[in-house]
């Protein structure tokens, strides 16, 4: 390749651990940068730059600030990347759409609860255009490296569209079902290589939900191992209360 | 002589989140000094309310990445004290584990990534690839084999998966932890005192600044405290963690979307250097003579050390790993099902050291396990206010330096805390309203 890819990588709300989750790929680090030329990271680096080839953003939108910054990324950049499920679904900071806004400020902050602007949490799409996008919280560490090694060689990442079960099957594992515990693998997107329940947890559905996933099915499946209708519920909007409730505008 | 001056760094670099420093000197009287805390509020209650007590450590691990296992150490602690669950020896000689590992990739990250190219006039730490490669490998090695704690105990270093309320999903092997121990010695101990040595030739761009302030860590009379222990500071002494509302005492400040706390005075210090001050009798001897090389003093005041203090204590958890290592191996390791029967429904609180500092986690939870109520007290909120003190005291000590100068020493001093911004706008602190 001519000219190496210049990439920036931007945060916006959330908790940073995908972008920490890039600094964790010590093995692979220098051969990664070896292909890329990094120009702004606010989290590991000084510069601030014009533009850049591809930009790796984490984090939802959820001040009037995220908003415009989004913007500008997107001006600058040819190629969008959402990194995380907060960056490509809201994700965990969803969870404060479904209540009343002003309750929600008035507990945290009192009297002075108009001290700090908030918005409802919004994924990168819904603002902006997003050319790719790597699920998980934080981000699955594999996919991530396949989406990249595709851009850096001018190919199409190719994406599983299936839920989570299929991969845990291929690994051998035990239901967790049969575990006596519950677990979203049915409706979640695919792709983490099934790695809670390879680990002895319940998927929590971190990589958001498989295209047309059965939800009705899935609530009743949780009420059949001991859940109320109500928990059934809260457990599945964990990371997609955006996705279920329809909250992004 | 008047002398004004005026600095606002926007977004500053190379920490956790995202701050703002503003100095404002006004014909030689200073008018503001202080630290702005500009990250989106998170509203984590939100997330909580109402959700079973298996959740609890999943969601406040979303606090933030870099301290997830600190936060889930904390929930869950807070939890099985309010449901009254008992867990196992191994239990909490894995936690300490994961504590470790945690403590020592968070502290070479910072000392490494974050604060080193300060010290050697660099924007970051990739121009280092060229002029030191030795180092950057060094360091990417031991952040590797620290995160191998994580991935191999926890499952994921970064919001770890095996560690549930009363116990671990998953049960490390034995051959996977002697292979860690095998790492530990033959690859992290000799990298560890290689590293002291890169310090020790560094340390000469430490700026020579001290404030008298106080000083609050655990302290345990068995061990250099991380993982459990009295709340301790070196104005009063120590008190029970149930008691941590009256050391912390948090309240809204209007220039940060992150609450200040203070306890005796005006402001307080956590993190590495308050714990090596009321704990360096405690650290291993590798631990003591590092400290010693690079000229880190019990008693010391000058918030730039807390850097060198975290190098001294990754040397510590590396040697103590080993030590529970071999302690676990001596036992046998069990097979063990997490402890998930409550036996009581009410409060708890968990308090443990994580990189940056104490942190708080308090739950309330109903009898059907729900939670209820929800308070977590950060490091770096608790750090706040003296960093705004600091300032404060360290602009007019260099006013005669220039503009650029102060500026770099603010954020050098900002950086010198390895504060986390993300955590300190977690915005718990609330009684849900049913």
């Amino acid at each position: 390749m001519a000219n190496k890819p210049r990439v920036a990588i931007f945060d916006f709300t959330g908790c940073e651990g995908c972008e920490l989750n890039k600094l964790n790929f010590e093995n692979e680090l220098l051969d990664i940068l070896a292909h890329v030329d990094i120009v702004e990271w606010r989290e590991a680096m000084d510069d601030r730059v014009d533009e850049y080839d591809i930009a790796f953003v984490e984090g939802s939108l959820s001040t009037p600030d995220c908003i415009e910054r989004i913007h500008e990324v997107r001006r600058k950049c040819k190629v969008l990347v959402s990194l995380g499920s907060c960056a490509t679904l809201g994700g965990i900071n969803a969870m404060k759409n479904i209540q009343p806004i002003e309750e929600v400020r008035e507990e945290v902050y009192g009297e002075d609860k108009y001290l700090f602007p908030t918005l409802p949490a919004l994924p990168l799409s819904a603002v902006v255009k997003v050319d790719y996008e790597v699920r998980g919280c934080p981000m699955t560490q594999i996919e991530f490296l396949k989406l990249f090694t595709a851009l850096v060689r001018g190919q199409e990442p190719v994406k599983p569209d299936y839920a989570v079960c299929i991969e845990c099957k291929l690994k051998e594992n035990e239901c967790v079902y049969e575990k006596g515990m519950i677990c979203l693998g049915p409706v979640t997107m695919a792709g983490c290589d099934a790695h809670c329940p390879s680990f002895g947890q319940y998927c929590t559905g971190c990589r958001g939900l498989v295209t047309d996933a059965n939800i009705a099915g899935m609530e009743e499946i949780l009420v059949k191992h001991g859940l109320s209708v109500d928990e059934a519920r809260k457990r599945l909007q964990l990371y997609n209360v955006n996705q279920l409730e329809g909250v992004q505008r | 002589m008047s002398t004004n001056l005026d600095i606002k760094v926007k977004h500053l670099t190379r920490v956790e989140g995202h701050g703002n420093i503003v100095v404002n000197m006004k014909e030689g009287v200073l008018e503001k000094a202080q630290l702005e805390i500009v990250e989106a509020p998170r509203y984590f209650e939100a997330m909580l309310k109402g959700r079973s007590f298996h959740e609890a450590a999943i969601v406040t691990s979303r606090i933030c990445g870099i301290c997830s296992l600190g936060h889930q150490i904390a929930s869950l602690k807070a939890t099985e004290d309010a449901l009254g669950l008992e867990v196992s020896w191994q239990t909490i000689q894995l936690r300490k584990l994961l504590t470790h590992g945690a403590t020592l990739q968070s502290n070479i990250l910072h000392a490494y990534f974050l604060a080193a190219p300060d010290f050697l006039n660099v924007g970051s730490v990739f121009p280092l690839i060229g002029t030191h490669p030795e180092v950057v490998v060094r360091a990417l090695r031991m952040k590797r084999l620290a995160n191998d704690m994580g991935d191999v105990i926890g499952g994921r270093a970064v919001h770890p998966i095996t560690c549930v309320p009363g116990g671990f999903t998953r049960i490390p092997t034995a051959e996977e932890l002697l292979e860690l121990k095998r790492k530990l010695v033959e690859e992290m101990v000799p990298d560890f005192l290689a590293t002291v040595d890169t310090m020790a030739a560094l340390a000469g761009a430490i700026p020579q600044f001290e404030r008298e302030t106080e000083f609050i860590s655990l302290r345990s009379d068995d061990e250099y405290a991380l993982y459990d222990g009295d709340i301790c500071s070196t104005d009063t002494g120590r008190v029970d963690d149930h008691e941590y509302r009256k050391m912390t005492n948090e309240h809204v400040v209007t220039h940060s979307s992150s609450k200040h706390c203070k306890a005796n005075r005006s402001s307080y210090m956590v993190g590495a250097l308050a714990r090596f001050n009321n704990n360096h009798d405690k650290l291993c001897d590798a631990a003591k003579a590092a400290a010693e090389k690079l000229g880190l003093k019990p008693g010391c005041c000058n918030p730039y050390m807390n850097t060198i203090a975290q190098v001294v204590e990754a040397g510590h958890c590396a040697l103590d790993s080993v030590a529970i290592i071999d302690q676990l191996l001596e036992a046998g390791l069990k097979d063990e099902q997490p402890n998930q029967e409550p036996t009581k429904f009410g409060t708890g609180v968990g308090a443990t050291e994580v990189p940056r500092g104490i942190l708080y986690h308090e739950y309330t939870y109903d009898r059907q396990g729900r939670m209820v109520k929800a308070n977590c007290i950060i490091p770096t909120g608790q750090n706040l206010a003296n960093i705004d003190d600091d300032m404060k005291k360290l602009v007019p000590e260099f006013i005669e330096k220039s503009k650029e100068e102060i500026t770099l020493m603010l954020e050098m001093l900002v950086r010198a805390y390895d504060p986390c911004i993300s955590c300190s706008v977690h915005m718990l602190d609330v009684d849900f309203i049913e």
